[in-house]
């Protein structure tokens, strides 16, 4: 877990920056999947809502939907992730992170869950 | 509740990731101990595994009038087994589709053992007993044993270390009994991978020691535990087929490319499902199980719509990335008429149809 990120229960993280939040999944997340294999990412340019499916990750085992943790406009998108799904798994809050969203409203970043309130979530049994 | 096989302590030891299956508390994989299923499927195709799968049942039929009912209810030619053979079968119903698939042991002409799924153990035993067996008993022993499969290529020379029997006299669906690592076993050449590798059948009470006896002789050979995970994506890859998912009490046993298991051979007599399964064997069935690889980007899933030109036409039965063919690949029931290698199908994902072609099957076979 890192601190300068904010965290959902679907167990996405944002990081915002002068507007600009990257989303990625979280450790925990990818250790629940088990070997990413997949992945699929909308475009740049593609609208997403907070709460919204914008992708989706999969294991060798499980489909899993990506939900957005912000509502914005996506201005980039890791299509590393399609050559290299398995780096999820390795660094998840790295190169793993899958899109950036210019935010529309920096207060829907500000409600998430901190990284400690994320870590006491996850150790409730979510 | 969940039921825990005698191993669950080895398991967590070794950092599995548990779940539910059929019932029992099972390790997925060992992710926790740095493996996970693409690890532990590379580990079995090019070294060798050690899976826990005693949540399998065991039934016993014991009795002079054994084989005879053997024959009358399930659908391979029992009288082909020799003392020391095992056979793959099935407990065929009136329309030829399976109660479950099973292997049948014979110890001797007085008693066989039949190894069935987890899931369908209660219903098959019920199954059984409704055959009106005659002339011989039904136990079902799954309590009294543990069963683990160890597999891959390095399986022969890591158990051989252990055994007192000679490996190499027990062929491939044979089977003997012996000591492993001071523990009375019996040792069979079977499994569920597409690799060389043996079942070993212990009393529950013996499993731990056996299982950590194979884990420290294996240790220099590559061998891991590996969990339900990659024994799904191995047996895939060698197109077994997973009761539940590929066949079930609506899928005949020609249906899914096992019509060799089908003996209609008049010395057999009858059995329950041989008029529709020879009808199918004689003229070939309407729908026939195939595999396909995708061409496009996507991974079918269970349960996924399959299309021929546009329209659907069943559902995927099982399908998966494939580790060591590197490729995405499934199975799912197709009419005759589309089910010639390199036919196309749309495999319908998060509602848009995804290219692939019908491959020939296995998808992988091991180098003999």
């Amino acid at each position: 877990m890192t601190n300068d990120l904010r965290y959902t229960k679907d167990h996405e993280w944002v990081r915002l920056t002068d507007g600009t939040g990257r989303i990625g999944i979280t450790d925990h997340a990818q250790q629940q999947l088990g070997d990413v294999v997949f992945v699929e990412l909308p475009k740049v340019g593609d609208a997403v809502t907070s709460g919204g499916r914008f992708g989706t990750v999969e294991s060798v085992k499980a489909v899993s939907e990506l939900f957005s943790p912000v509502t914005g406009t996506v201005t980039a998108v890791n299509d590393e992730l399609q050559k290299k799904p398995e780096s999820v798994n390795a660094d998840p809050y790295g190169s793993a992170w899958m899109i950036e969203v210019q935010v529309k409203d920096p207060a829907e970043v500000a409600a998430l869950m901190s990284a400690g309130e994320y870590d006491a979530f996850v150790k409730s049994g979510h | 509740m969940l039921l825990k096989t005698p191993l669950h302590a080895q398991h967590t030891g070794a950092g599995a990731r548990m779940a539910p299956f059929g019932g029992w508390d099972m390790p997925i994989d060992y992710s926790g101990g740095g493996l996970g299923v693409i690890k532990e499927h590379l580990a079995v195709r090019s070294n060798a595994g050690l899976f826990d799968v005693s949540h399998m049942g065991e039934v016993d039929i014991v009795g002079p009038g054994a084989l005879a009912f053997l024959q009358r209810v399930t659908s391979n030619d029992v009288a082909r087994l020799q003392d020391g053979h095992a056979q793959y079968s099935a407990l065929p119903m009136p329309n030829g589709a399976p109660v479950d698939d099973i292997i049948v042991y014979r110890f001797n002409a007085e008693r066989y053992l039949l190894v069935v799924n987890a899931s369908n153990r209660a219903k098959d035993v019920a199954w059984l007993q409704a055959q009106g067996p005659a002339g011989c008993e039904l136990n079902d022993r799954s309590d009294e044993f543990a069963l683990l499969a160890l597999q891959g290529p390095k399986a022969a020379s890591i158990l051989q270390g252990l055994a007192s029997s000679d490996l190499a006299s027990i062929g491939y669906y044979k089977f003997t009994t012996g000591m492993v690592s001071g523990l009375s076993a019996t040792i069979a050449r079977t499994g569920y991978t597409g690799e060389d590798g043996f079942e070993i059948m212990v009393p529950s009470a013996d499993a731990p020691a056996l299982w950590d006896a194979l884990m420290s002789a294996g240790a220099g050979d590559g061998l891991v535990p590996a969990g339900l995970g990659a024994r799904d994506t191995l047996r895939l890859e060698a197109k077994m087929c997973l009761y539940g998912n590929d066949i079930d009490e609506t899928t005949t046993l020609v249906e899914a490319g096992l019509g060799w298991i089908v003996c209609v051979e008049p010395h057999k007599g009858d059995f329950s499902g041989r008029a529709v399964l020879a009808e199918q064997k004689a003229r070939g069935p309407a729908r026939k199980l195939v595999g396909f690889e995708m061409k496009e980007r996507g991974i079918a899933r269970h349960g996924y719509p399959v299309l021929v030109g546009g329209s659907p036409v069943s559902v995927v039965t099982s399908g998966s990335m494939a580790p060591f063919l590197g490729k995405n690949i499934g199975l799912a029931y197709v009419p005759a008429a589309h089910a010639a290698v390199g036919s196309a199908l749309g495999i319908e994902i998060r509602g848009a149809s995804v290219l692939a072609e019908i491959v020939k099957t296995p998808f992988y076979k091991r180098a003999r």
